[in-house]
């Protein structure tokens, strides 16, 4: 029996864990690295011990620090969760060298699994339908997908239209590969065009395999899921068999232990699958299989590892052998990330992550309803060095559109404020009506790109809304004269005026013209606009006849700017306020290259005092596992460049470009490559250059 | 009788006169003048002042229709007012450079000793906001002898431990280049402000040198030289920033140390809806109307500490004057106002007993005119109506709590002086479109006038022109009371503005803060408190 186990992992799945050992009464360790130092799971944990370091390199991916923490921490069991090591068949081999109890499938099984190539090959010889790639590709075979054989979560994937773009495309898999798994080791295969993800959660053990149904996982962008359900709509009964029958047979063929995932591509217009590869651990989507069949994966993986057979006596997780999936689980992937640029990952502080109407945290539901799985808290910061996941959200009721609605709701409703995040496009796409109809595809989301573009509401009604909290909260925080009207002039000569931004589109201010005084706030321009009550953290607001409430969320940025994060009914939206003031010293060089978030310089292209051209790379920024590289606005001499290695954040300067000195060389700067200066818009109307 | 109806129609497009008169000051030199000054990449008055007060906070412009039906422009080419600069309230005064180059006229030499006596009296820190092209020539025997007080206030301001900053935008020659001279702190725009005692012609016609202005007097040069300059602004923006940070270490504001920052008020929103007071005032001031339903719709209402909207003092003696507490913005002021506009011996005891027992408590006094005069006749002279009379005058004299004064309705005779008329220098002193001021009613004074001139001729034995008579009557009685309407009295610093008796409640909360911010209310101790 386990008696104290490690989570060689983080964030969400470390509490998912801990979670399930609590209610059995395992004691729990956490391993962490300098970064998560503040976050729940660390917490959570009975045990805590510390990782010296702040990327994975350093930290979780570190087999012998972590099996050194399980010794000092007085383990006798390691979970490995997913990614990290949970994959690494030398990790597993340690772990029970070490003499501790491994929970998840033996090492001979992950080494197997492993390697892309050689499951498929197990996998043919087990009867199971394999995507061949052809040996010498033609046209006629394009698209093709090169994949790293070690590759995970859709890191080195890439998907090529061109037989000419090919070999570029596979050396640079190979170098992503080589970097990101330590094997540079890189597949082709064909691409099908509208392919849907469909997956079977097994569960081997000494006396067979349990087969609990599957998970469709269609919706993904840049081949990572980003919503997932079970069971997996719009599937042939037979189909469905078959799937199971052929996971069955693949965890069959090498005697698989514990709780994996074999994973299909499912071709609906042909009506027929592909093994794509089988996933050697517990999934991130596990939680759609546990509502609808109303089980613990985690529980399961324990029973397993402990050498007992689920179902039996001595397990509370009863047996899912015969039992058919109950009602419809639809989870959604909750990333700090920009859909609109490309999903760049965000970080930062996450001031508030609130879903309302929540019923269950990291465990099974017991009735219809919503579950939420969160790595991070309110408050927590969100850092640069991990997956960029803030949580799952998973919603469970009788039919697949029941959930999608109240998964889209409370996701709408959510409070999520701090960072960046896909929720608008979750929503957008659970309320998409070929979403609904079970139309899903594993291109989906790339060919709705309205999806990701945010849908903010009227600008001018954000602008006021925010305008009127911010001068709510300055009321509130006056000395003197607090019961006056706000703005109260008994000779009107013009408007208040309230600059703010979007962050992230600085320069592009949204400006709030509006009046204050004894009939309340009025908004300079639009009659339609009433405001019936305010405060500073919400704001009842009248649109021709239609009430709505704002709720404000203000947030001091570097005691300066405030950033209010805004929800109403029809969406959410973050704004920084634009000081009124611009210290003159505190004003960037024109032509500066400013980082676009924190990061690593790891490469300067260009040399300090060297003439480059209009978009020439300047330097390389790494940040959140992705290079950015920041190239120069205009024409011009690279000056101030920082060094290789340095750490930057975000808005530092990394350059100036100045303009050649010779006046017929230069190419004159279009304003907007200009980070803002001296807050020309700053000025009220009448002060504008006329 | 007037309806509630008509009297808010009527008193609706007396204000909708007053905003017309508040446009004209807000146009200063007109619109080719403000585009002219805006094409320069300057800012009007009141933009700057919108950009030095703290966001969303109440700006209080005083004397707005200064010069009022003189030949100069209203608001005589000058903002004055009360702000709030971080945390701070301030007296603020800008000069209107698109008003004859911001050139002082005699009104405007008026307006700004007001404001400086509001500063000195409240203790108000002064932020001048300079650009002036100096006196307006052709009258200036009537700004030169005088003006020089401007100068002397900024010092003693100073002495007094009320710091004085100026920031120029422009021009500040000659006299005016000792406003910045005599501030505490000084802020200069680059390429912008111009100080110095005399320019290149002057300079080379009393001593032949050659030089240009930014040698005699630009900011950098007396930011850098002569150090007349203690901040060089970048532009007009970082002058408004660079004065807020010298206001935020005044050492007055929020969290400052040794300042009597008091909590702030506890207060209600009054009983009644302040927009009723437009059906209350009659049209013609002949009828009187009860003020306690004025004040009901102007004092704080039932709540937090206040249990009671007004306690009426001595409700069943004097009844023609309302006397009693009230809380305005959390803060307790002793009220007189007039109820059926003649005051009797008894309203002018009640007055004096009153008046004393605010100082007994220090409390501050507000009066709210509407009165005919003391009464006249036989029985009243023999009553002593001019004894008492003179104690409520002794009382409202040297009471030493702050008083302020709304005139609502009539302001007649010695009732404006006993109800702490300007002459008797009330903190501030505010009137609403409804009201008329003079000796006496027009109509009476011309009738005066009518007897005065029979009278005489008849001594003569000389006939009495009556057609002639009739004609003067009328002239006299039109002339009087154009002078006696408030925009005439507005114009000639009689007040401190005229007001839209929808915003007294906060004009007076603004001033009450004003009031009891720097220095502490106290009253006087010279004797007990005499019954009356």
């Amino acid at each position: 029996m386990i008696q104290r186990l490690l989570v060689a992992n983080r964030g969400e799945i470390a509490r998912r864990v801990f979670a399930t050992c609590r209610r059995l009464g395992i004691e729990t360790v956490a391993v962490h690295s300098e970064s998560d130092a503040g976050l729940p799971f660390v917490r959570e944990a009975d045990v805590a011990v510390l990782l010296s370091g702040h990327t994975p390199a350093e930290t979780y991916l570190r087999g012998d620090l972590v099996l050194d923490a399980a010794r000092r921490a007085g383990a006798d069991a390691v979970h490995p969760g997913y990614g990290f090591l949970s994959e690494n068949a030398e990790f597993a081999q340690s772990v029970i060298e070490a003499g501790l109890t491994w929970v998840g499938p033996t090492p001979e099984s992950i080494r197997e699994m492993g390697s892309k190539i050689r499951a498929k090959e197990l996998m043919r010889q087990a009867g199971v339908p394999v995507l061949e790639a052809p040996q010498q590709p033609t046209d006629a075979d394009l698209p093709l997908l090169v994949k790293a054989s070690a590759g995970g979560g859709g890191r080195g994937m890439r998907v090529v239209r061109s037989l000419v773009a090919l070999p570029k495309e596979v050396a640079a898999a190979e170098a992503e590969a080589a970097s990101a798994f330590g094997d540079g080791t890189v597949f082709v295969e064909p691409y099908v065009e509208h392919g849907r993800h469909v997956e079977v959660q097994v569960l081997g053990h000494s006396e067979g395999v349990l087969v609990l149904g599957e998970r469709d996982c269609s919706l993904q962008r840049r081949h990572q899921k980003v919503v997932e359900e079970a069971p997996a709509p719009c599937l042939p009964d037979t189909t469905r068999a078959a799937l199971h029958a052929a996971a069955c047979s693949a965890a069959e063929a090498i005697g698989y232990r514990g709780a994996g995932t074999v994973e299909f591509l499912y071709d609906p217009e042909a009506d027929r699958f592909f093994f794509l590869e089988m996933n050697t651990r517990l999934q991130v989507e596990h939680p759609v299989t546990e509502a609808v069949f109303g089980v613990d994966l985690v529980e399961l993986q324990l029973v397993v590892a402990e050498g007992r057979v689920p179902g039996l006596a001595g397990s509370s997780a009863t047996s899912a052998h015969d039992s058919q999936p109950v009602g419809h689980a639809i989870e959604v992937r909750l990333y700090a990330e920009d859909p609109a640029a490309d999903y760049q990952p965000q970080s930062g502080t996450l001031h508030t992550l609130e879903v309302p109407g929540v019923d269950a945290c990291f465990g099974a539901l017991d009735a219809p309803g919503l579950r939420v799985d969160a790595g991070y808290e309110s408050g927590d910061a969100v850092s640069t060095h991990y997956d960029a996941m803030l949580a799952k959200v998973i919603c469970w009721a009788p039919t697949r559109e029941q959930a999608a609605r109240r998964l889209a709701s409370a996701l709408a409703k959510a409070r999520i404020h701090g960072v960046p995040t896909n929720r608008d496009q979750l929503v957008a796409a659970l309320r998409d009506e070929d979403f609904l109809a079970g139309r899903v595809g594993t291109d989906f989301l790339e060919r709705r790109p309205a999806l990701s573009a945010s849908s903010a509401p009227d600008p001018v009604l954000l602008g006021f809304v925010a305008a009127v909290s911010l001068a709510e909260r300055d009321r509130q925080s006056r000395a003197r004269q607090q019961s006056v009207p706000v703005a109260w002039r008994n000779v009107v000569s013009q408007p208040q005026r309230t600059v703010l931004e979007v962050p992230g589109a600085e320069g592009d201010d949204l400006v709030a013209e509006w009046y204050g005084g004894r009939q309340g706030y009025r908004h300079a321009h639009r009659d339609d606009l009433v405001v019936v009550a305010a405060s500073p953290t919400s704001v009842l607001c009248e649109v021709a006849g239609v009430r709505s409430r704002w709720d404000v969320r203000t947030v001091d940025d570097d005691g300066a700017a405030r950033v209010l994060y805004l929800d109403g009914p029809d969406g959410s939206t973050t704004l920084r306020e634009v000081p009124r003031f611009t210290d003159p010293a505190d004003v960037v060089a024109q032509g500066s290259l400013l980082a676009p978030m924190p990061g690593t310089v790891i490469a300067v292209p260009a040399e300090e005092g060297s003439s480059v051209r209009a978009g020439q790379p300047v330097l390389v920024l790494e940040a959140m596992k992705m290079q950015h590289t920041i190239s120069a606005p205009t024409d011009g001499v690279v000056g101030d460049l920082v060094a290789v290695g340095a750490q930057v954040a975000a808005g530092d300067v990394l350059a100036v470009v100045h303009p050649h000195p010779d006046p017929d060389r230069t190419d004159p700067a279009r304003p907007e490559d200009h980070p803002r200066e001296g807050d020309q818009q700053d000025r009220p109307a009448g002060g504008d250059q006329a | 009788m007037t309806t509630t109806a008509t009297n808010r129609d009527s008193m609706l497009a007396k204000i909708a006169e007053l905003d017309a008169e508040h446009a004209k000051a807000v146009a200063g030199g007109g619109a080719r003048s403000v585009d002219r000054h805006h094409a320069r990449g300057k800012l009007m008055p009141r933009e700057r002042i919108e950009l030095l007060v703290d966001p969303g906070s109440a700006f209080l412009e005083l004397s707005p229709l200064a010069g009022w039906g003189s030949d100069f422009t209203v608001g005589a080419s000058v903002v004055t007012g009360i702000g709030v600069v971080e945390g701070v309230e301030c007296m603020i005064t800008a000069n209107d450079p698109s008003v004859k180059g911001g050139a002082s006229n005699p009104w405007t030499v008026k307006k700004i000793f007001r404001a400086s006596q509001i500063a000195e009296e409240n203790r108000l820190p002064t932020i001048a906001l300079v650009e002036s092209g100096g006196a307006d020539l052709p009258t200036q025997k009537e700004i030169f002898i005088p003006g020089g007080k401007l100068f002397r206030d900024i010092t003693r301001s100073s002495a007094a431990k009320v710091p004085t900053v100026a920031i120029v935008f422009g021009n500040s020659t000659a006299g005016g280049a000792y406003v910045p001279g005599m501030s505490d702190y000084t802020v200069m725009v680059r390429q912008q402000a111009k100080v110095f005692l005399g320019g290149p012609p002057l300079v080379k016609m009393a001593t032949g040198e050659e030089s240009d202005d930014e040698s005699l007097g630009g900011a950098e040069m007396h930011a850098r030289v002569s150090g007349l300059a203690d901040y060089l602004a970048e532009d007009e923006h970082d002058a408004l920033r660079i004065g807020r940070r010298i206001v935020a270490r005044l050492n007055r504001g929020r969290g400052a140390s040794d300042t009597n920052v008091q909590a702030r008020p506890l207060f209600a929103e009054p009983a009644e809806d302040p927009e009723e007071l437009l059906d209350l005032i009659p049209t013609d001031l002949k009828e009187p109307f009860d003020p306690r339903r004025v004040i009901a719709h102007l004092a704080d209402g039932v709540g937090a500490g206040n249990d009671a909207v007004f306690d009426e003092f001595k409700p069943l003696y004097g009844p023609s004057l309302v006397t009693g507490w009230a809380r305005i913005h959390g803060h307790q002021v002793g009220i007189l106002a007039n109820a059926q506009g003649v005051l009797f011996s008894e309203e002018a005891q009640k007055a004096t007993q009153f008046i004393q027992l605010a100082n007994q408590v220090d409390c501050p006094l507000l009066f709210l005119h509407n009165t005919t005069g003391y009464m006249v006749g036989k029985d009243y002279e023999q009553g002593g109506i001019i004894k008492h009379g003179a104690q409520m005058l002794n009382a409202v004299s040297n009471s030493t709590v702050p008083h302020l004064s709304v005139i609502m309705g009539a302001s007649y005779g010695a009732g404006n002086y006993g109800m702490n008329g300007r002459a008797f220098d009330p903190r501030f002193l505010f009137t609403w479109p409804s009201a008329k001021s003079a000796v006496m009613g027009p109509a009476q004074l011309a009738g005066v006038l009518s007897i005065v001139a029979r009278a005489a001729a008849e001594a003569k034995g000389a006939e009495y022109d009556d057609a002639a008579d009739a004609g003067m009557r009328e002239f006299v009685e039109a002339s009087v009371e154009e002078q006696s309407l408030p925009f005439f009295l507005s114009g000639m610093l009689y007040d401190d503005g005229v007001i839209d008796p929808r915003d007294t409640r906060t004009v007076l909360g603004i001033c009450l803060s004003v009031i009891t911010a720097n220095r502490p209310v106290e009253g006087t101790g010279r004797f007990g408190v005499f019954r009356m």
